[in-house]
């Protein structure tokens, strides 16, 4: 089960902030194929958001294929996100990468800037959604 | 064609022959299943407004139908909590739910209503006269919702609750409108408190309705602009404030935007106070009738 948290100052519009928070869990195996995503009426009574925002939400995600309404019964994930888990090879070697980084004397926010521009330099923004 | 909460066409009111008109010319249309803000100035109208919702006012001029009907008619149906929170002082609270249950035996739902108490650490035994305004409004809130209505009618509600209180009774009326598909008329001054519970705004000024529609419909229908002074033609312009030789305007876009300024959507905060220091600004009613139900990209 995920529990959504709304941020009013984002700027970024609420539905959304869901999708991206339901995206987001199903990234990093906090949701999995089959899990129930909570009701509106729970979502709403935590949140005190539009009803109707959830709903938009949902009908998002399903659209995309990643959850499925199930009449009665509730809105449960269909498949997971990523390809690149938590043991995967790729983080294996993303993590030998970063230690000879540190060797070589970057501080922690060189890496992240070095590790941005080259993700930014392989998915162009039209990648994105 | 959705179904309508509540529709008012060229609706009036004036209080007494001499005196001003308090609504004028108020047409809009509010789809079941809604959480609508009415949102204006002190002395706007909007309590005139819900008061004629809830069939305690009838119109000078013009009409207004509730859930499809005369509000008289409906009145089983909607449940209403005036500004003040009127209830009777000598009564328990347990008493008072018990009233609830007598006068409304067919919808009567006690399990929400000892909820919304009981959240509260009210004692059942305590009289109303003896609650803070606070505990009031919860049992005002306790009474409106356990009568399950299909329409709720509250007159700025969260007016004297605490930020935790306020937060989960706001949660409480979301996720009943989530169940039960109620449809919510609020009232308030606080767009804080309004931004992202509702999703229908009626924006009230002078007794005219300025501002009704699908909250996301209007924003998307606004755009905030600034770049170098110039004639605005022919958009229409809610507000424009010169600085230097920089504009900035909050427009309604007719037509292509200039292309060298910014041009950002307006928040419901920067929308609301536009509309509120200009009240000459052009009235926009959105008819979910007319323009189906559609989803803006943001």
């Amino acid at each position: 089960m995920v529990e959504y948290r709304i941020d009013r100052r984002s700027g970024v519009a609420t539905y959304v902030q869901i999708v991206q928070q339901t995206k987001q869990a199903l990234r990093l195996g906090l949701l999995e194929p089959g899990d129930k995503l909570p009701t509106a009426r729970e979502v709403v009574e935590a949140t005190a958001i539009n009803p109707n925002t959830v709903l938009k939400a949902y009908r998002e995600l399903e659209r995309e294929g990643l959850v499925e309404a199930r009449r009665g019964l509730g809105t449960f994930v269909r498949k997971s996100l990523g390809t690149a888990p938590a043991d995967s090879p790729l983080r294996a070697e993303l993590d030998a990468w970063a230690s000879r980084a540190r060797e070589a004397g970057l501080q922690r926010d060189d890496v992240a800037a070095l590790f941005t521009a080259v993700i930014d330099e392989q998915f162009s923004k039209g990648d994105q959604e | 064609m959705t179904e309508t909460a509540i529709a008012a066409a060229a609706l009036g009111k004036r209080f007494g022959r001499r005196g001003g008109w308090a609504l004028r010319e108020c047409t809009f249309r509010l789809p079941v299943g809604r959480v609508c803000a009415v949102v204006g100035p002190n002395g706007a109208g909007k309590s005139t407004l819900l008061a004629h919702a809830a069939a305690l006012l009838a119109p000078t001029e013009g009409s207004l139908t509730v859930l499809g009907t005369h509000p008289a008619a409906a009145r089983e149906r909607i449940a209403y909590v005036a500004q003040g929170k009127p209830l009777y002082p000598q009564l328990s609270v347990a008493d008072t739910l018990l009233l609830g249950r007598e006068l409304n035996p067919a919808r009567w739902d006690a399990s929400v209503a000892e909820r919304i108490v009981a959240a509260g650490d009210l004692d059942p035994k305590a009289r109303v006269r003896s609650l803070s305004g606070g505990q009031r409004t919860r049992v005002a809130l306790a009474l409106a919702l356990g009568k399950r209505p299909e329409l709720l009618l509250l007159d700025e509600p969260m007016a004297d609750l605490d930020p935790l209180a306020r937060h989960e009774l706001m949660g409480l009326l979301m996720a009943e409108a989530a169940q039960y598909g109620t449809t919510v008329v609020m009232s308030s001054h606080v767009v804080a408190e309004l931004e992202g519970s509702c999703d229908y705004l009626l924006l009230i000024g002078g007794g005219r309705v300025r501002l009704a529609g699908d909250l996301d419909d209007l924003l998307a229908a606004h755009l905030l602009t600034t770049g170098p002074v110039r004639d605005l033609d022919p958009h229409t312009v809610v507000e424009s404030r010169t600085t230097g030789r920089q504009l900035t305007a909050l427009i309604r876009p007719r037509g292509p935007l200039p292309t060298d300024g910014g041009a950002t959507a307006p928040s419901l905060e920067e929308l609301l106070l536009a509309h509120l220091r200009n009240p000459d600004a052009p009235a926009l009613v959105l008819d979910p009738a007319r323009t189906p139900a559609q989803e803006p990209a943001a």
